[in-house]
């Protein structure tokens, strides 16, 4: 057997956890045809490169079909139930720093808290009919950091991408979406609540607890962890 | 290893017993209703809001959008007798109920629930007592606590408070989440600084002046609707903490029934409009003797059932395994009337129902 290390296929967060690796002495490549999502490992021995989508790196984890992998710690906590019985954290990668986040239009000058907002949702509900819609495609996260908060009156609806744009397509009252930087929301006349930080995610790599090993994969997950300066 | 067939044999034994409850119950009187699994969502969702995804099983057709595994049968059996139902009518019902345990793997996540629910405006303490006692009965000699509460006092004791009617409504309206409900207290009764964006908002003369523009469905006129509001609330004196005392020993009667309407009766001395919610407390502790229920060992606690699904307003009660923290509740039922009006489009009627989960009573019995 090998020990499987997942990585994202693709742009920037492939190319970090690369030199990430390079870093501490494993050299991470794709093959030679940039169709193929296979790659190579020099620097250390019997571990095997995956390249998949960040996205189903928390499910394969879960499964066990990965024994490593480098994904958001978003993803891991949106996709998986009790997160931390199924996969544990080895290394924050210190780059893909995105924060999950509740937005609302800059206009609402009388909403800055999530007590405004529920307050908010509350006259929405009763003006309009519905509950006060707020966009994201973090389901999870959002529901249970509500929940956990108070917050009611509110009806999440899915959107999978250009979030920030729901409110003036008003298909959305606010948006529950990652941001790096803030300038998309500032672009779309969207603004923080204070409260409203859900989590901080960052590229991170987790181990299965799932996945089998023999003896010889336990040694080289020993290394290896040896080599990234993992206790 | 329980083989397949010791599965299939303890499936059978937990839908016999299902079968038997419910027979019980009709032979008391109930009608036999089996409303469908599939619910439409919408009705769901509205009741229950976004919290709902995360307990019911939620799936999908081009034809008729989203329906729900059903979570519970309560809410298709108001909505079939608001359509048809002749009063007074009582119910009875056995099936499979379907909810989604994400943060509990141990638990369940679709077990059998036989039900009894009446429909009864002639003597709604009578009514609650029935419930109580009829559920007591099915559950046979096993050894369990009864809790019970009574959402009616809390509502009570809200609108009883020397505060403007929004404070009021916001209050009522998070009775069922401690947490929010405690954090508006804090704020009303000026426990808690305003937060600096609030100051600089009532400071400003034309909050709206030069902001940016107004984008999505919540217009001009709401912004500053609620800004009135605002200033409104902040003009208003904060609610007394003699007023936050008398609420917090509310909330913090837990005795037996007889000592707690005592203690109840002592706080309406200070706080009469509970008095009525008090009275009719009462009136069911003298119903419930009537049937033969032991009161002087009951317990009463009135946050009970404050964390449950936000449909009952009056009579809360559940009956729990001694001994057996680890388990659910048995038994849990109490009074809708409010489900009544918000599903009944303008009719109305005073309702109270309870639910056994066979299983669990299966479980109990063969571990004694």
């Amino acid at each position: 057997m090998t020990i499987k290390l997942g990585v994202p296929s693709k742009g920037r967060l492939m190319e970090k956890t690369f030199e990430w690796f390079a870093a501490r002495g494993i050299t991470l490549s794709r093959s030679a045809s940039e169709r193929e999502y296979a790659g190579a490992v020099d620097g250390i021995g019997n571990v095997e490169l995956v390249l998949l989508s960040a996205g189903e790196i928390p499910r394969e984890l879960a499964a066990g079909r990965l024994h490593l992998g480098v994904t958001g710690t978003d993803l891991v906590r949106e996709k998986l139930s009790q997160w931390d019985q199924q996969v544990q954290e080895l290394a924050e990668l210190g780059f893909g720093h995105a924060d999950l986040i509740i937005a609302v239009p800059a206009a609402w000058v009388d909403v800055d808290t999530l007590d405004d907002l529920d307050a908010a949702a509350a006259a929405f509900r009763a003006r309009h009919g519905f509950r006060l819609r707020i966009a994201t495609k973090y389901h999870r996260l959002v529901r249970d950091f509500l929940r956990h908060a108070g917050v009611a009156d509110y009806a999440l609806v899915d959107s999978q991408g250009a979030t920030e744009g729901t409110v003036k397509f008003e298909t959305a009252e606010a948006v529950a979406d990652i941001t790096s930087t803030g300038e998309t929301l500032r672009a779309n006349h969207l603004k923080l609540l204070q409260d409203g930080l859900i989590l901080r995610s960052q590229a991170t790599l987790f181990r299965s607890r799932a996945a089998e090993m023999n003896e010889a994969d336990r040694a080289t997950l020993a290394q290896l962890c040896q080599m990234i300066g993992v206790d | 290893m329980p083989t397949p067939a010791d599965r299939t044999a303890a499936r059978s034994a937990i839908r016999d017993e299902a079968t038997r409850l419910r027979t019980l119950f009709e032979a008391t009187g109930a009608q036999v209703v089996d409303p469908p699994v599939l619910q439409p969502a919408d009705t769901l969702l509205d009741l229950y809001g976004e919290d709902i995804r995360a307990r019911a099983y939620v799936t999908s057709d081009a034809l008729r959008g989203e329906q729900m595994l059903r979570p519970d049968f309560t809410v298709p059996v108001v909505q079939m007798h608001m359509a048809h139902g002749a009063e007074p009518a009582r119910y009875t019902y056995a099936g499979e109920v379907f909810r989604r345990q994400e943060s509990f793997p141990d638990r369940a996540n679709e077990y059998f629930q036989t039900g009894y629910e009446v429909f009864d405006r002639t003597d709604p303490a009578a009514a609650d007592a029935e419930v109580f006692a009829e559920i007591r009965a099915a559950l046979g000699d096993l050894p369990l606590r009864a809790a019970m509460g009574d959402i009616g006092i809390l509502t009570a004791a809200v609108d009883g408070l020397q505060t403007t009617p929004a404070r009021k409504a916001a209050l009522r309206r998070h009775i069922w989440r401690p947490r929010r409900f405690r954090a508006l207290l804090d704020r009303y009764a000026g426990r808690v600084p305003v937060p600096e964006t609030r100051s600089a908002l009532l400071a400003s003369a034309d909050p709206l002046a030069d902001c940016a523009p107004v984008i999505g469905l919540r217009d001009r006129d709401e912004i500053a609707a609620r800004i009135a509001r605002l200033r409104d609330d902040a003009a208003a004196p904060p609610i007394s903490e003699n007023d936050v005392a008398l609420l917090d020993a509310i909330l913090s009667v837990r005795e037996t029934l007889p000592f707690a309407l005592e203690h109840l009766r002592d706080i309406s001395v200070d706080l009469p409009a509970i008095a009525p919610a008090v009275d009719r407390l009462e009136a069911r502790a003298r119903a419930l003797s009537a049937r033969g229920i032991d009161i002087e060992t009951l317990e009463f606690e009135a946050s009970y059932g404050r964390t449950s699904m936000e449909y009952y307003d009056g009579f809360v009660f559940g009956f729990y395994a001694e001994g057996r923290s680890d388990l659910p509740p048995v038994a849990t039922g109490g009074r809708y009337d409010a489900l009544t009006r918000v599903l009944g489009q303008g009719a109305e009627i005073p309702a109270v129902g309870g639910v056994i989960r066979p299983g669990l009573l299966l479980e109990l019995r063969a571990a004694r």
